[in-house]
């Protein structure tokens, strides 16, 4: 029989532990979600992320030795940005049908979210780093986290930037847009999916179902354009 | 299934070679996606395998976050820091953004004669 101490100190070296307690906060957080009926405020990853944290800091356990067991999950990120090739290829002949005000409002919503993310942060008083970790904030996840570690941000804030876009996207767009008299279910989707990412396309398809596919074909392109102009940008601004 | 997955990941890999072979600053997985966007047009039956794989890591999306996120521990200092200013720049550049996409989808729609 192993005393306890000595069972925590086991379980602390492997990644078993963090890995299964990622998967569970998960799990909690979409039961959580489905249970509140699809709230944007209930977000899943909102919650998952504020149950690990408590039990990291409860535990005094160190985000190195947490993400020995996270980086298997994290490491699906990769091929996850590959596959948005897919739902991409999928809505091609939408694509092609509403080009050019796709390209217009892709560039005009890509430009706006970053510059503005970066203008109002520097006029609040934010500095460094965490300035330029605000730079990919619209971008989904995978992208927007190799772009703040190519342009010297930290990765670790832009993933919680980029999470509280998504959700605060969700939140205002209907409200926002309904107040401005659009009617354009495709201008609507697609603007949201420029600027909320995941979360958003996420609450375009609960809306509608046009709105939705607009939602991810903007996703997809503004991971490409934000993986472009970023660096741009961030050289351009810093 | 693992013809998929290989190929997601062949794709990811030849995207990070290409990356960093040629000094790009774009993310690998970034050219991945484009390169598998490209297969796809080129071989027909590409779609068909990809698809289910595909759509179930996408469907699941919202998990790959959470280490990412997690992070925010360890930038406690950032937070207490710039918090203020971090949440009105994300308030802030959420809306503008999304409101100078929509208005620049409906002109030049309208400019282009739709009148949707």
């Amino acid at each position: 029989m192993t005393d306890l101490p000595d069972l925590w100190a086991y379980l602390q070296q492997g990644a078993l532990l963090w890995l299964v307690v990622t998967l569970a906060a998960y799990g909690i957080g979409d039961a959580a979600f489905r249970r509140a009926g699809r709230s944007p405020w209930v977000n899943p990853v909102l919650v998952a992320v504020v149950l690990v944290s408590a039990a990291l800091v409860g535990t005094g356990t160190s985000y190195q030795t947490y993400f020995e067991g996270a980086q298997f999950v994290h490491f699906l990120l990769g091929p996850a940005t590959v596959a948005l090739a897919v739902p991409l290829f999928a809505n091609l002949h939408r694509l092609r049908a509403a080009m050019v005000p796709m390209l217009a409002a892709l560039v005009a919503g890509s430009v706006v979210a970053m510059v503005s993310a970066v203008g109002i942060g520097w006029l609040c008083g934010v500095r460094g780093a965490a300035l330029v970790s605000l730079l990919p904030k619209s971008a989904t996840s995978p992208v927007a986290l190799g772009v703040a570690e190519t342009i010297g941000g930290i990765p670790a804030l832009t993933a919680a930037m980029v999470i509280l876009t998504g959700i605060i996207g969700a939140v205002v767009v209907t409200p926002l847009y309904n107040a401005m008299g659009v009617r354009d279910w495709r201008a609507r989707g697609f603007a949201t999916g420029v600027a909320a990412h995941g979360i958003g396309t996420a609450r375009a398809f609960q809306v509608n179902e046009t709105a939705g596919a607009f939602a991810g074909i903007g996703m997809g392109l503004n991971a490409l354009v934000t993986a472009l102009l970023a660096p741009v940008v961030a050289h351009w601004l810093f | 299934m693992i013809w998929a997955l290989a190929i997601l990941l062949g794709c990811q890999l030849a995207g990070e070679v290409c990356a960093r072979a040629l000094g790009l600053p774009v993310p690998g997985p970034v050219i991945g996606m484009v390169l598998l966007f490209g297969l796809m047009t080129a071989f027909r039956g590409l779609p068909r395998l990809v698809t289910p794989t595909a759509q179930t890591i996408l469907t699941n999306l919202s998990l790959l976050f959470i280490p990412a996120g997690v992070g925010i521990v360890s930038q406690l200092d950032q937070v207490a820091q710039y918090g203020a200013g971090l949440a009105a720049a994300l308030l802030g550049s959420t809306l503008l953004s999304l409101v100078a996409g929509v208005l620049t989808f409906r002109a030049v729609a309208r400019l282009m004669g739709d009148r949707a």
